[in-house]
């Protein structure tokens, strides 16, 4: 077989695994309007997708992955419950030099249930765990909803808990929001010159100063923002010890068991993670109970926090050492909301790479 | 024979000439002043190729020089490492990549302002706050880089400074040497908004065919210019 044929065998023998655990199989476009896509991840990933330029349809993408249309056909037309599975080629720009391929084929399993989703979150993790047996890969789990979760809960203004809600998963800006709401960072240079500016008059008087008047930004959007910006400079800093917490949340990485009592232990401390820390372990419940040991599973609570995801609870990776990761995947609740236009329904899924689980096996160099 | 692309025109081509001069090496074009070829004397084993600075990168990274003069914000802006190496920054062409707002927008002096009045400006209007721009590699490595979202560049190759007032962008991201057309469309550069200090360089082509007769000649060359004789 050439390798391509051997990579796309193991893709069936996965796709067919899922179809046996109770998914419909589904196919999606290649071309993707770029719309959607962008609205969702913003410019960033013009600089991971393959744009083309259709004369009708105007800006494509070609599939960067398949999470988006699945539950696009889903909101649209799916029965409720519905597991789905796919398998297709998704394609994805590299920096020259990586080696990293930018075609290659991805075999995906997703549940949209509203019944119990800490059970079919195991279910998905414990479904991979299974049929990644024997390729010795490392499983990395988290949970992205704890820490949102204490976000929500900090004792500060609803301004500063959506901005940094907004930069979850853009942990440098978030890093340096927290620092600036918790005392930590001085407040920068530009924004001190701003607001001893902004003191010489009403917002309305200075943009009346500021010469002509130009852009689609209105005047009451400026100076509702003016506005704002003075208050949270009388806003005071987050508590050091509510602060600390959610720094120490951040870094938190430990035995999934373990992390579970850590957590139970700060909880009276950040009242508000509770439910999410009962959710935890309610999927550690779940997950012992497909007998993965929680007792070594790995947990970082900041795992999954990176640029172009969607994940806002569970997440799990299974990695290998000099490979990208063998599969992933997670919980993306707030995504099904964001595309179903109101409509939304509970979903955990992930993906596998073929064709590094071909190499694993020695079946391609 | 190294290939050594220049500025074929404009006040680009004469500060080149006269940087290549002042190190001994006379360049000067062809018969008419309309006629685009050139002619190099005071080193063997070369010949400038006179081309529009906005074509050199591609003629760099394609190999068709081996040697390029233009502006570190096109290379930085089309290329990567691995395709050309910096020999020397040549001390003029000076501009910088900027990010502008409306001068009217009080409440936005930094990056992080900015980013702020995007997820605002998205909320209240229903599309990303656009930024028209020419330069969308740097512009979009260098938000990403500070994590600003709500954001959509929109191309435009000319007259950027403009497409606030036209009603086309909220911002913009153009090169600017003194600020003056900025403020004459009544825009003003973020606090923290330089994103490229732009100058001309001179680059060399990794990718271009380097034959043993071309290495003595850069050799002489370099030693000639006061530059560096193995510039990668």
């Amino acid at each position: 077989m050439t390798p391509k044929a051997a990579i796309r065998a193991e893709g069936e023998r996965l796709l067919a695994a899922f179809v046996q655990a109770g998914a419909v199989p589904v196919e999606a476009d290649v071309l993707q309007p770029a719309g959607t896509l962008l609205d969702l991840y913003g410019e960033d990933i013009r600089a991971r997708a393959y744009v083309t330029d259709d004369p009708v349809r105007g800006e494509m993408m070609l599939r960067p992955d398949f999470t988006v249309p699945v539950v696009q056909a889903h909101m649209a037309h799916g029965a409720d419950p519905a597991r789905y599975a796919y398998l297709g080629e998704v394609f994805r720009k590299q920096a020259r030099g990586s080696g990293r391929a930018s075609e290659y084929l991805q075999v995906g399993y997703e549940v949209f249930d509203r019944a119990a989703p800490e059970v079919a979150d195991a279910e998905v993790f414990a479904l991979f765990r299974d049929l990644l047996s024997g390729l010795d890969l490392r499983p990395v789990t988290g949970d992205i909803g704890i820490l949102m979760a204490a976000v929500r809960g900090l004792e500060t203004t609803e301004r500063r808990k959506a901005a940094l809600l907004r930069h979850v998963w853009r942990p440098v800006r978030f890093k340096a929001l927290l620092d600036r709401f918790a005392g930590r960072a001085p407040v920068p240079a530009g924004r001190v010159a701003l607001l001893e500016r902004l003191k010489a008059g009403t917002p309305a008087q200075l943009i009346e100063e500021a010469g002509a008047f130009v852009g689609l930004r209105s005047p009451e959007e400026i100076a509702a923002r003016a506005e704002a910006l003075v208050a949270d400079a009388e806003t005071p800093p987050i508590r050091a010890t509510e602060a600390a917490l959610l720094y120490d949340l951040l870094s938190l990485e430990a035995p999934a068991a373990h992390a579970l009592s850590h957590l139970r232990g700060i909880t009276p401390m950040l009242p508000a993670i509770g439910p999410a820390v009962d959710r935890f372990g309610a999927r550690l419940e779940a997950l012992s109970a497909k007998g993965v040991d929680v007792a070594t599973l790995a947990f970082e609570a900041s795992h999954g926090r990176t640029a172009l995801e969607y994940y806002d609870g569970f997440v799990f990776s299974f990695l290998k050492d000099g490979m990208p990761p063998v599969a992933s995947g997670g919980r993306y609740d707030a995504l099904t909301a964001v595309l179903g236009a109101g409509a939304f329904i509970p979903a955990v899924g992930g993906v596998i790479r073929p064709g590094l689980v071909a190499r694993l096996k020695g079946a391609v160099a | 024979m190294i290939r050594i692309g220049v500025p074929s025109k404009g006040r680009l081509m004469q500060d080149c000439f006269d940087w290549f001069g002042s190190r001994g090496v006379v360049m000067r074009r062809a018969g008419s002043d309309r006629e685009y070829s050139g002619v190099i004397e005071g080193v063997a084993g070369a010949v400038p190729v006179l081309l529009s600075a906005g074509e050199i990168p591609r003629e760099l990274a394609a190999g068709r020089i081996h040697l390029g003069v233009t502006g570190s914000d096109l290379v930085r802006e089309q290329l990567g490492a691995e395709e050309v190496a910096e020999v020397a920054r040549l001390g003029f062409g000076q501009a910088d990549l900027v990010i502008a707002v409306p001068n009217v927008w009080i409440d936005v002096e930094t990056v992080d302002d900015l980013d702020a009045a995007a997820a605002a400006f998205r909320k209240a209007h229903g599309h990303r706050l656009r930024i028209a721009t020419k330069y969308h590699r740097l512009v979009r490595d260098f938000l990403q880089a500070q994590g600003v979202a709500d954001y959509q560049l929109v191309d435009s190759q000319g007259a950027t400074e403009g497409t606030v007032l036209n009603g086309t962008a909220e911002a913009i991201a153009d090169i600017t040497s003194s600020g003056e057309t900025l403020r004459a469309n009544h825009l003003r550069i973020l606090s923290d908004g330089l994103i490229h200090s732009s100058e001309a360089v001179l680059w060399a082509s990794r990718v271009a065919g380097w034959s043993a007769a071309d290495l003595a000649a850069y050799r002489s060359l370099a030693a000639r210019l006061g530059v560096s004789a193995a510039p990668f």
